[in-house]
């Protein structure tokens, strides 16, 4: 009887602690949400929203009538995904081949130093990687020097070759990191399964491939399956410093594309309407993908 | 049986050799990019158009000294120390607070007010509705934007709650029986138990509001406003004007020793990636650790 005026009293009180911070959460996570309604609306900057037409599905539908620039950009989006996936196995790769590493201190400087790129940002990525393969950069200097060139090679303007520079860069950037959650893989595998295996006379290789490897598949499968539902989202930083007119063509990914319609041409419905369809997209994947897992292992992902 | 054993052991050894090799390689590919731009910014400028490898020529530290006395360059450095202490601060506290206040049972509508927030892991409205939010909240041009949308992230709110939800309870308990509030006991008692955790999320704080550039590029104009990394943009790509303005500023009156766009590029490289090094030992220390620990229930 005594207690209770008290008990709710106290409860008010941390829910009045918790009030501020769901209205910061609302404003910058939910609000935004809302202007997904100028996808629908003929909307020109500088016009209020209730003075311009309502188009209803227009821009969605605009996008499969674009010529072939949509296409063009969901090829690039594809296909840098698809070359992100295959490279996959090397962060698992390497943090097994960090393993088998006996010496502490190289495996410590191993680690420290192969996870340091990723945390530079994208622009220091990219004034490294024009430092040193730009037309004026290290490697012709020194290619051009030892005469095994005589014209300078522009990597980073490579039309053909700009997916594989962007698929290195990214290794480049993400091999150290990758490696960490395998590496604690690892260490969680239990001891008395390698002891057996020693037992039954197996060498250090047949140890990698029927201890290690399966005791790694689990946490690579979620992996995976998480790179396959974010296929559309390849980011937009990346691709935006490495960007130049020799190159534009193909390095153009969905990211990319909503910035150049939105932000430089000023077409914000359009971009807007880009913008939810990519999320559906990898809202879809990515609950097929949790009942894939869910079928095969049993577990869920998210 | 003598040769098998023989022959297990030589490849032992040649696996061993080939894999020290091959992670040599890798390491080196990691952290050359970093030496070389060092040794350069390091350089004087014109000898170093001629190539370098290995150590610099003309050891000197005129690009520093010259880029740093640069007005826009030393108010970008501010805004960015500012934004990276500010920003962690009131993301480490708002996250902690409100992880320590999602924990406790008798909250009301706990389990809602919890996925109220760990659903924006999966909320993106896009680049352009993000963009008119920020306009009409009265964000451009204006310091805030880069503390205060930060503030709650949910991916920190879920490590912390896991952290303290395997603090034991009796400290707490003892305090409430005290008659302490929930604040009270908060700053007294939670705050410094979930250091371990706060270490964590305030070094992945930091980084990341270290090398945030998008709210800068998309919604801040004002030259006093303007963070380090775009100010590194601007030098990356010379077309830029002020860039190249401040080449022909620098040079200006000083004959003897040239400064070149290569040497400013890589000694304000230097400048944003050093703050980086410098805190890096931590991260080494706390992340591993500070993920495990949440990826327990995550």
């Amino acid at each position: 009887m005594f207690n209770k005026p008290m008990l709710t009293k106290s409860r008010l009180n941390l829910l009045l602690m918790a009030v501020p911070f769901l209205v910061l959460v609302f404003l910058f996570n939910y609000l935004p949400l809302f202007g997904w309604v100028y996808a629908f609306f003929d909307y020109k900057p500088g016009i209020p929203l209730s003075q311009t037409e309502f188009v209803g599905l227009k821009f969605f539908t605009l996008t499969f009538h674009d010529g072939g620039e949509m296409l063009n950009v969901l090829k690039n989006t594809l296909a840098m995904s698809f070359l992100g996936i295959v490279t996959t196995p090397l962060p698992l790769i390497f943090a097994i081949l960090l393993s088998e590493v006996k010496n502490g201190k190289f495996k410590k400087f191993v680690q420290t130093t192969t996870t340091l790129p990723n945390f530079i940002s994208w622009f220091i990525v990219f004034s490294l990687f024009f430092s040193i393969f730009s037309v004026e950069g290290l490697l012709n200097t020194i290619l051009m020097k030892l005469h095994i060139i005589s014209e300078p090679t522009n990597i980073l303007g490579n039309r053909e070759a700009v997916w594989y520079v962007q698929t290195a860069v990214s290794v480049w950037k993400g091999i150290g990191w990758g490696a960490i959650i395998y590496l604690a893989a690892i260490a969680g595998i239990d001891q008395e399964l390698y002891d057996a295996a020693k037992v039954d006379g197996a060498g250090r290789f047949q140890m990698i491939m029927n201890v290690t490897v399966p005791g790694l598949m689990p946490t690579y499968i979620v992996l995976l399956l998480l790179g396959i539902s974010n296929m559309l989202s390849n980011g937009f930083d990346q691709y935006f410093v490495f960007h130049n007119p020799l190159v534009a063509e193909k390095i153009e990914v969905l990211d990319y594309y909503v910035y150049r319609i939105g932000i430089a041409t000023n077409d914000y419905a359009y971009a807007t309407a880009i913008g939810i369809s990519k999320t559906a997209v990898s809202i879809t994947l990515l609950f097929t993908v949790n009942f894939i897992s869910k079928k095969i292992r049993g577990e869920s992902i998210i | 049986m003598k040769s098998n054993v023989i022959r297990t052991r030589l490849w032992d050894v040649s696996f061993s050799i080939s894999n020290y090799f091959l992670l040599s390689l890798i390491t080196f590919a990691c952290i050359y990019p970093f030496y070389y731009i060092f040794i350069y910014s390091l350089s004087d400028p014109i000898a170093a158009g001629g190539g370098l490898v290995f150590w610099p020529k003309g050891l000197n530290f005129d690009n520093y000294r010259r880029l740093l006395e640069l007005p826009n360059i030393s108010s970008s450095f501010v805004v960015s120390v500012l934004r990276t202490v500010i920003g962690t601060i009131l993301t480490v506290f708002c996250c902690t607070l409100f992880a320590y206040i999602v924990t406790k049972r008798e909250l009301p509508f706990r389990k809602f007010i919890y996925r109220f927030v760990v659903i924006t892991l999966y909320l993106n409205a896009g680049l352009i509705p993000w963009y008119l939010t920020m306009k009409s909240l009265g964000l451009k041009n204006n310091f805030l934007l880069y503390v205060i949308p930060g503030a709650i992230v949910g991916f920190y709110v879920i490590l912390i709650k896991t952290f303290i939800e395997q603090l034991p309870a009796a400290l707490e308990e003892s305090a409430m029986i005290d008659g302490a509030g929930y604040f009270t006991i908060f700053i007294k008692i939670i705050f410094f138990l979930s250091l371990p955790i706060i270490a964590t999320i305030a070094v992945f704080a930091a980084v990341t509001q270290w090398n945030t550039w998008q709210d800068n590029f998309f919604l801040v104009s004002d030259p006093k406003l303007q963070t380090v990394q775009m100010v590194l943009y601007n030098y990356l790509n010379q077309v830029q004007s002020i860039a190249n303005m401040t080449i022909q500023e620098l040079n200006r009156g000083e004959a003897a020793r040239q400064i070149t766009p290569q040497a400013v590029r890589m000694t304000m490289t230097m400048i944003v990636t050093i703050p980086i090094l410098f805190v890096y030992p931590f991260l080494q220390r706390y992340f591993v650790k500070g993920l495990m620990l949440g990826a327990v229930k995550g």
